[in-house]
């Protein structure tokens, strides 16, 4: 054998064990993703079926007659009045975001460029503030909201978040100091004051790291249920996973149209997934940088 | 906007006096935080104070609170046979559920780090039921558990393994639902365990391998030591969340109507702290179960961060 044709077996060698490894990667990849698709595939499934092939043996995997008809029965039922519910969602969920992203903003603005005394105390009381398991302060400042009258209204959800949160206001303050201060400098000796220089510079400079927060913010609300659960009393007044939930307290064993409104509910959230993909991930990891 | 700077106009007096600037900085910027403020002693440090107070009263909501001192205490550890009930439930599903996700999340997370085509498609299946709002990933999970003819039994009796209560018997109704944790809440740590992943320097890999380290030793050895810090973080930010579960709780037992699950045995901390709170507007009682919650975490949280001493490793100057 040439030390040609040597050379050539090694790679042909090479090539194999990497397709190999290709090949059990993807084996290994493709066998855990069947377990978490077959669950969302059920979904879709059961909610496609008529109610007396949701549960059976053999499995029904295919439904026949496939329902659709079971969206528009889910959806105008009486017991889950969709269009009310999303409109409370859509408000709920928007009014909190941009309380969110507006207080964070201003309040990560003066940790991260304003010199003032006891910033390094405010900012620790504030790192401090995010491990506080939301448990300890539940119940009197349920106490605090039922005494300004709020029960029954969106007001102790949303509020709260236009005073500013800490994790946000962290994870903005932290993104403003990788802005070089040359830029924020600049504006403020040609003469523009705090607000224009955060509104004008710093805003469209940290707008990825504002799409972050707004998009978990947006999220959190759309899927909160604790909240809605113990301040409103209304079955009108609720957002959808709530509604979704009273859906099935009245009718609980219709699970072909359980399974379309949850579908539906979880809809919305799945498409601003695939939208804003990027930022969900850079989100869930700079959300880990506090590990390292 | 220009319009409401006023620390910005020209100083109307130069010669004004020297305390005003760094004064007038601090104000301006207290400006800026004044909501934050507002916020801190309105819905933290108040409420943290109030916690206390009504934690030694008999509150029941109509009536204003009245002292009994430290009575919701005894009450609960003697006098109270769901408190341990719910205690013994919530110990089950945070000592299980906490190291599996972990793993889960870590075994995810290393299938993920392979260079393989099309990872970006299974990274977005694997995160995708973190997305599902809790409600309708647990009512899928009532047709998925169903006891007769759910999808995962049938499965089960098709490989040859008998088919389980799940949420219908008092034994399974915890696995069950951690199982579904496992579905529906390992995304975020595995992401997060991805991209410490990615920061293990590959020139160590690299080194191990020419040292002659197999694949289980460079795991064992170099990425898991260097993920160590990622690890202690996930760690915490699971067991404060397993501590407070609600949701699947919730949705599974019922609604808590009279009893959590068979035989209260999905009963969750969480669900007694808001049967007492808002059904029964026990709320001195409530705030008591809140506050020993809160120091058994943190006391939790202490004991982990005291021994991240002896397991977690910062040393090869990671950020």
């Amino acid at each position: 054998m040439t030390a040609h044709e040597i050379a050539a077996q090694v790679r042909r060698q090479r090539l194999l064990y990497r397709t190999l490894a290709g090949v059990l990667a993807h084996l290994a990849l493709s066998g855990v993703a069947v377990l978490f698709v077959v669950p969302f595939a059920w979904l879709i499934v059961t909610s496609l079926k008529p109610l007396n092939q949701v549960f059976t043996d053999p499995l029904v995997w295919l439904p026949d007659p496939v329902m659709w008809v079971n969206y528009s029965e889910a959806l105008t039922s009486p017991a889950f009045p969709f269009l009310r519910l999303l409109g409370n969602t859509v408000v709920y969920a928007v009014a909190s975001t941009a309380g969110t992203i507006v207080s964070a903003v201003v309040v990560a603005y003066a940790f991260a460029r304003l010199e003032f005394r006891g910033r390094d105390l405010l900012f620790g009381i504030t790192l401090a503030t995010m491990m506080l398991p939301g448990i300890v302060t539940l119940i009197p400042t349920y106490l605090l909201f039922r005494w300004l009258g709020w029960i029954g209204t969106y007001l102790p959800l949303v509020v709260p978040l236009w005073f500013g949160s800490a994790f946000n206001i962290f994870l903005l303050r932290q993104f403003m100091m990788t802005i070089p201060v040359d830029l924020t400098d600049a504006a403020r000796i040609d003469g523009a004051g705090d607000f224009t220089t955060l509104w004008a510079i710093m805003v469209p400079l940290i707008k990825p790291a504002l799409l972050v927060v707004g998009l978990f913010q947006f999220m959190a609300s759309w899927n909160d249920f604790f909240g809605p659960l113990i301040y409103l009393d209304e079955a009108s007044e609720y957002p959808l996973v709530l509604g979704l939930y009273a859906f099935r307290t009245r009718f609980g064993v219709q699970w072909h149209l359980i399974m379309a409104a949850s579908l539906v509910v979880t809809f919305p959230i799945i498409a601003l997934f695939f939208a804003a993909q990027r930022y969900f991930i850079e989100g869930v990891t700079m959300s880990g940088l506090k590990g390292s | 906007m220009a319009s409401i700077t006023p620390a910005d106009q020209p100083p109307v007096a130069r010669r004004a006096p020297r305390i005003s600037k760094q004064l007038r900085r601090d104000l301006q910027a207290y400006l800026f935080l004044a909501p934050w403020l507002f916020s801190l002693l309105a819905f933290t440090a108040y409420p943290m104070f109030a916690s206390f107070y009504f934690s030694l009263t008999k509150y029941s909501i109509l009536n204003p609170p009245r002292w009994i001192g430290a009575d919701n205490f005894v009450t609960m550890f003697t006098n109270d046979p769901l408190y341990w009930k719910a205690v013994a439930n919530t110990a089950y599903y945070t000592f299980v559920s906490v190291p599996l996700s972990i793993v889960v999340a870590l075994g995810l997370a290393l299938l993920l780090n392979q260079r393989a085509r099309g990872i970006g498609i299974y990274r977005t299946i694997y995160y995708l039921p973190s997305l599902m709002p809790v409600v309708a990933s647990t009512l899928l999970w009532l047709v998925l558990l169903d006891p007769r003819l759910g999808l995962v039994n049938i499965g089960l009796q098709a490989l040859g393994l008998p088919k389980l209560g799940w949420l219908s018997s008092a034994d399974w109704s915890k696995p069950g639902i951690i199982l579904m944790s496992l579905w529906t809440g390992t995304g975020s740590a595995m992401l997060i365990f991805l991209a410490g992943l990615k920061d293990v320097p590959s020139s160590l890999l690299e080194a191990a391998m020419i040292d002659g380290a197999n694949g289980w030793q460079r795991l064992r050895h170099v990425t898991i030591p260097l993920l160590t810090p990622t690890i202690f973080f996930n760690l915490i930010m699971s067991i404060i969340a397993s501590f407070q579960v609600f949701g699947p709780a919730y949705v599974a037992g019922d609604g808590g109507a009279r009893q959590a699950g068979p035989l209260n045995s999905l009963l969750m901390y969480m669900l007694l702290i808001y049967r007492n709170a808002f059904r029964f507007f026990e709320m001195g009682y409530a705030s008591a179960l809140a506050l020993v919650m809160f120091i058994v975490l943190v006391a939790l949280t202490l004991v982990v961060v005291r021994s991240s001493d002896s397991w977690v490793h910062y040393e090869v100057g990671r950020r």
